[in-house]
């Protein structure tokens, strides 16, 4: 009889003998990683489009497959076959890589973070970084590159517009996002997401009074971040037709509409990891579950692993749901009325936030 | 299976960067071969709206989105030296606060000074 130690010792000593094995199972997780969030971005139009057709008591796309499930592929295949237009006046090498600066950057924030405990005794993190947050904010300020090089390369008064207000507003923004998180890190001390989202085991972070107003101020700024209402000025029909991608369609369009629903995406994500636990789940497990089930070891596959997988899933999609809701319900900002909040407000904010944080943490020791 | 080491998570980020831009890139070229190609000057014209685009498309734009830009650097900068600072927090005991504390104080007085100056007005 096998004891459970010695299965799961067994399994291990077979993964780092076959080499090529551990290989197959990282880019068996990037595949699974990168198709779920494509998959994930393509159904989040459809969530969009009915929960608007919902707000505003119509039915929205419904005749595709079964209650309009299908409506994604068909879109896909759509915009495939529609005609590639490419502007005479544009500047073409610029014009087509925007699209992809755009995108490339929202599929790579989401590497480092954590989405479920352990599968198979693999984290369930494509890369653990050590400086996790810092990637985070690093990569996803590139995309601000996409939409400004798509305003300009397009060579044409809308999106150039849209493309000066984007870069404005999305380095405004910036600064309180980042701002924001301290609180967070002084609190973990580290900015590791998996160190993060251990510290929450007892208490999610925003049960904390500093670290709900922190919180909060990160959750607006995203909302500036993804260019989503009340924050949509840079496309904001109208006035500027489509804003940045008004010159663009077909693919190249597809691309920065996917490009949008994939930091949506993130930023709920990193919001779930950072305030709310990750993947953690706010109540006990039952005995079944958080024991390892002995006549499944050999699989390695615990059902416990999946438990928390669909945790950190269902608590994303309530923020997703979140960013929504506000969008077909608050009306948008004025420029300068959105200008003022991130400098005015949020920014001393989150200063005064750190400060009091900091008196805070040196009073409780 | 090393999920920890340093030059391991690098690797597989570039994994994945290939990847991401495999993503952004293949469906362009599917939808370059796919889709009918039936070029007209009408189509390839300046969207404005149905109107003939009159003069020269990369207007002059407020001075003030680049005011923002240098005030923007300052306060990027700032919270990239909080960032260490924050994690250390606990091990680095009071003097670091109270230096740190100086060094916010000195930025939001420089904060302050734009606010006094209308810098931060939207006009």
């Amino acid at each position: 009889m096998m004891t459970e130690p010695m299965i799961a010792g067994l399994w291990t000593d077979t993964v780092s003998f076959f080499g090529v094995h551990a290989v197959a199972v990282v880019l068996l997780k990037i595949a699974v990683v990168l198709f779920a969030l494509l998959g994930l971005v393509s159904y989040t139009v459809l969530a969009e489009r009915r929960i608007s057709a919902f707000i505003q008591d119509r039915l929205g796309p419904n005749r595709v497959g079964w209650f309009g499930l299908l409506q994604p592929v068909a879109d896909s295949f759509k915009f495939l076959l529609k005609e590639n237009v490419m502007p005479a006046h544009v500047n073409r090498i610029y014009y087509v890589l925007a699209p992809c600066i755009a995108l490339a950057p929202a599929l790579l924030t989401f590497i480092v973070i954590p989405f479920g405990n352990t599968l198979a005794g693999e984290p369930m993190v494509i890369a653990n970084l050590n400086v996790g947050v810092l990637w985070m904010f690093s990569i996803a300020s590139l995309g601000v590159y996409g939409i400004v090089l798509g305003g300009w390369a397009s060579n044409s008064k809308y999106p150039f517009l849209g493309g000066i207000r984007s870069s404005a507003q999305m380095i405004s923004y910036e600064i309180s996002m980042g701002l924001s998180l301290i609180p967070v890190f002084m609190h973990v001390g580290s900015l590791n997401l998996t160190e993060i989202v251990n510290a929450q085991s007892h208490r999610w972070l925003f049960l904390h009074p500093n670290l709900f107003l922190a919180f909060l101020i990160f959750m607006i700024s995203s909302f500036a971040e993804t260019n989503r209402l009340p924050f949509d000025l840079p496309e904001s029909e109208q006035e500027l037709v489509g804003g940045y991608h008004t010159e663009y369609g077909s693919m190249k369009f597809a691309l920065f509409f996917l490009a949008e629903y994939a930091n949506m995406i993130t930023a709920s994500a990193l919001m779930v990891t950072l305030f709310f636990g990750g993947w953690q789940v706010p109540f006990a497990l039952p005995e079944s579950l958080s024991h390892p089930v002995t006549w499944l070891a050999p699989f390695v596959f615990q059902p416990v692993g999946f438990v928390y997988i669909l945790s950190f899933f269902l608590k994303m999609l309530l923020f997703l749901g979140v960013f929504i809701w506000i969008r077909w319900t608050l009306p948008r900002f004025r420029y300068d009325q959105l200008m003022n909040l991130g400098w005015k407000v949020f920014l001393p904010m989150a200063l005064a936030n750190v400060f009091v944080m900091g008196i805070w943490m040196a009073l409780s020791v | 299976m090393g999920g920890t080491s340093f030059e391991y998570s690098y690797l597989l980020i570039l994994v994945l960067l290939i990847g991401s831009i495999f993503f952004a890139v293949a469906p362009l070229v599917i939808a370059r071969i796919l889709g009918p190609k039936k070029e007209s000057s009408i189509k390839n014209a300046t969207y404005e709206c149905g109107l003939v685009s009159k003069g020269d498309p990369w207007v002059q734009f407020k001075v003030q989105y680049y005011i923002f830009t240098l005030v923007f650097v300052i306060f990027d900068l700032e919270t990239v030296f909080l960032f260490p600072w924050a994690v250390a927090f606990n091990a680095l005991g009071a003097f670091a606060f109270v230096e740190m504390l100086i060094f916010i104080g000195i930025l939001a007085g420089g904060l302050l000074y734009a606010w006094e100056k209308g810098v931060l007005e939207w006009r």
